[in-house]
């Protein structure tokens, strides 16, 4: 069910603009394979939740270039995404950075993992493990049923 | 005229949905089989005024009459007929009474199931059910009337969003639904023990197949949407953690725990408390989906504001129905009695870690999600979390649970032997080993993940069949022994087997996508790219016009190390009454594998933009949801042989408490 993201692709698909063209490919493999990774992580900020790599919005076309124009004039790809961030806030970044605002979000599959593993030990082990021994009366009585069934 | 009786039909369902809550609910309070008769029959004529609204609304769509606004939004007269239909559900009101009729219908099955069900179990059941659909047809007439007219109607209908005019969307949101609503009924179910205050395993053993159904259909809604969005948004991706995707994954993720801890349920008589909070959860997520998109809260905070009116009143319902049930689980729980004890390496201690894991990556995958949301409103900043964030947290979980999954599944019950386990598999394990080393081997250089990946999916695959084989045969039996025995292990055994095959196979596919590669050039008529061993020449591109729209159609000659292997057509299309252009991909599959080729710029000087991509495997991906789905199903035919049979199903639990 993408309703919603249909409908805005159908909103921002306006011009002819498609994902990752052929006129924006660099020339030299290592650095376009750079850049393809790095607008991977990047947000097309129009979109619903796509990065620029696959988005075709004219601002995700935009952000392409922009981001191999900073490659070409030598930034490092941390260098790359600092300028974005600059540029646009955090909200440019898909995997958010960590940092006091982002903690619970970050621990928080740890967390829940660590203490349901305690939770259910926990649960487990209180189980009086008696429960479902029999007292003297009930063993003398399975013990003639089971000395019938051998018998039988 | 028939718009109005529709309209009329679904304000009687709601007055009929008030009686199914209120009457049968006294009459269990009361033991009074009259009052509690009166769900099933209820239940069943909810169901036929649901029905005739449902197909009112059809008609309007299916003749395109112009005076109802639903239709004029979402239809056009030169539509095909498919898309007339399908586009009934294509929209919010049309959806919403499609969710409701589902839910009348689970809750008619319900009604029928007479023998199988205890009476006082069953009009609890029905009286949840009929809660949940009076707060359902609330919401449709009060926000989401599917059947205003319009004065003065106009002439044409504005056109269904193009991307939806696709067979995918006919099928994808009815499969769906079907899964999300298929576990209201674990959910009243489970309110309903708790409003009687007991349970044990025949509850279990009527709830599973429930369960069991809704799960495989949410499976096959999922890997339907996935294919979808694979073929129709061009740009080859099938899974992208959108918040829309992920609201369907949850209650997957939670359907699956429950299905797990049921078993444990059923078998062992353990995990009481936990299997009902997990049936409660499982469908809080199923609305908390509804929710997320149908609000349009996650485009961002403020849309939220621009509907509030829809927003809200699913807010509400979502609050009422979450937070009374976990009052009611709270309140009543604890009188729950604890069964079944077990050592921690044993088949429920393997269950329990599975849940604990499967738990913790719903966890993550709801956080992630509504994070940033809350993060919004509470401190105003904005952050994204997207695919790199969860393949980040989501992949650490789920492969440890799919690496210890073929242990799990041979452990015996009550009291396994971890030793004896890792005998009865270290075949399979050697194989495994070996085959993933010489994959390695062999793509040196290339991506790891790959190899690794697909020995993981292996693994889970010959693990599956080993259980079958182990429990049927033994050395120096021969084979028609071996076979009868095989044929004569219960469905479910196969249909374990043959889902945890399933989740290999979509394993293998997924793995293999660390293959794919890509080729992407300005064209000219005669110029060629690759991708792979792959090869395509641009034939010709030529205009042709439909009914709603026009495109050009690239047509491409398709080569394999030079030799010419076929032809394929990928359209760019303009639909003219919304001005909207869409790709259609050219796709080939040859065996398991796609060549998949994408046109972007369509140049002035009669040159096209083209990618090419070569995806080995990649149909695995959904062939493996299929094979879980069928799993599902045959477990099911095992469950419901013996649900036909009541009185052996009820003695069991009698004749285990002496030993307690």
């Amino acid at each position: 069910m993408r309703y919603i993201l249909a409908l805005l692709a159908a909103l921002f698909l306006g011009g002819a603009a498609f994902a990752v063209q052929p006129d924006e490919v660099l020339k030299d493999p290592v650095l376009e394979k750079r850049a393809r990774a790095i607008s991977a992580g990047l947000r097309c900020m129009v979109c619903q939740n796509q990065s620029i790599d696959d988005s075709d919005a004219q601002l995700a076309k935009d952000l392409r270039i922009l981001v191999r124009e900073r490659l070409v004039a030598g930034d490092t790809d941390q260098q790359v995404e600092g300028y974005l961030v600059q540029r646009y806030g955090e909200f440019v970044l898909l995997k958010p950075t960590f940092g006091r605002h982002t903690m619970l979000l970050w621990l928080a599959p740890a967390l829940v993992l660590v203490l349901g593993g305690i939770g259910a030990y926990a649960a487990l082990r209180r189980r009086p493990p008696s429960a479902s021994t029999l007292d003297d009366e009930e063993q003398k009585a399975l013990e003639a049923l089971l000395k019938r069934d051998q018998g039988a | 005229m028939l718009v109005e009786a529709g309209h009329f039909a679904l304000a009687l369902a709601l007055g009929l949905s008030l009686i199914q809550f209120l009457v049968p609910l006294w009459g269990a309070r009361t033991n009074d089989p009259v009052l509690m008769s009166v769900g099933p029959s209820t239940a069943l004529a909810v169901l036929a005024c649901l029905a005739f609204a449902f197909l009112a609304l059809t008609v309007a769509y299916v003749t395109s009459d112009f005076s109802v606004l639903n239709v004029v939004e979402n239809s056009h007269s030169a539509k095909p007929l498919i898309y007339k239909i399908s586009g009934v559900w294509g929209n919010h009101e049309g959806s919403m009474l499609l969710w409701v009729l589902i839910l009348a219908l689970f809750g008619a099955v319900v009604a029928l199931a007479k023998s199988s069900v205890p009476v006082r179990l069953q009009a609890n059941t029905l009286a949840v059910q009929a809660a949940i659909t009076i707060a359902f047809l609330l919401f449709i007439l009060m926000t989401s009337n599917p059947f205003v007219r319009v004065v003065p109607a106009p002439v044409e209908g504005q056109d269904l969003n193009p991307l939806l005019q696709d067979l995918g969307l006919a099928i994808h949101p009815p499969l769906l639904y079907i899964g999300y609503v298929g576990f209201s009924i674990s959910f009243a179910f489970a309110c309903a023990a708790l409003i009687d205050g007991r349970i044990d395993a025949v509850w279990a053993r009527i709830v599973r197949p429930w369960t069991l159904g809704a799960w495989a259909f949410l499976t096959l809604g999922i890997a339907m949407g996935s294919y979808w969005a694979y073929y129709e948004l061009g740009w080859g991706g099938w899974w992208f953690w959108d918040p829309v995707e992920n609201a369907s994954l949850m209650p997957w993720l939670a359907g699956t725990a429950l299905l797990h801890s049921t078993v444990v349920m059923e078998k062992r008589d353990a995990l009481k408390v936990w299997t009902i909070l997990l049936a409660i959860l499982t469908f809080s997520l199923s609305l908390l989906g509804t929710f997320l998109v149908r609000s349009g809260v996650l485009t961002s905070v403020h849309s939220f504001a621009v509907d509030p009116e829809r927003g809200s009143f699913i807010l509400g319902i979502l609050t009422i129905f979450i937070g009374g049930s976990l009052a009611l689980f709270a309140w009543r729980a604890p009188l729950l009695k604890q069964g079944g004890i077990f050592a921690p390496v044993s088949r429920e201690g393997a269950l329990v870690l599975n849940n604990l894991f499967i738990a913790t990556a719903c966890a993550t995958v709801f956080i992630g999600t509504l994070y940033p949301l809350a993060l919004e409103v509470l401190t105003g900043d904005k952050i994204s979390v997207g695919a790199p964030f969860f393949n980040f947290t989501f992949l650490p979980l789920v492969i440890p649970l799919l690496m210890l999954l073929p242990f799990g599944q041979t452990l015996a019950w009550k009291r396994g032997n971890f030793l004896g386990t890792a005998q009865r598999l270290y075949a399979v394990f050697g194989v495994v080993i070996v085959a993933t080393l010489v994959m390695l081997a062999f793509t040196a250089g290339g991506p790891v993940g790959a190899p690794l990946g697909i020995g993981l999916g292996a693994f889970l695959v010959l693990g599956s069949l080993n259980e079958i084989v182990t429990r049927s045969w033994s050395r120096g039996s021969p084979l028609s022994v071996t076979w009868r025995k095989a044929r004569n292990l219960p469905r479910s055994a196969w249909g374990t087997a043959l889902a945890h095959a399933g989740v290999g196979v979509t394993v293998i596919g997924i793995a293999a996508t660390a293959w794919d590669l890509e080729g992407m050039d300005t064209l000219k008529i005669g110029d060629r790219i690759s991708a792979g061993p792959y090869t395509v020449r641009l034939e010709r591109v030529v205009p042709r016009q439909e009914a709603n729209f026009r495109e050009d159609v690239v047509t491409l000659r398709v080569f394999r190390n030079g030799n010419e292997i076929g032809m394929v057509d990928t359209m760019k299309r303009l639909y003219v009454t919304r001005g909207m252009p869409t790709t259609e991909a050219g796709i080939v599959t040859i065996g398991l594998s796609q060549i998949y080729a994408s046109v972007g710029e369509v140049r002035p000087d009669g040159s096209i933009g083209l990618t090419l991509y070569y995806k080995p495997l990649v149909l695995l991906i959904w062939l493996g949801a299929v094979v879980m789905a069928a799993g599902g199903a045959l477990s099911l035919t095992d469950r419901r042989l013996r649900i036909a049979a009541p009185a052996p199903a009820r003695s069991i639990p009698v004749a285990s408490v002496p030993a307690e």
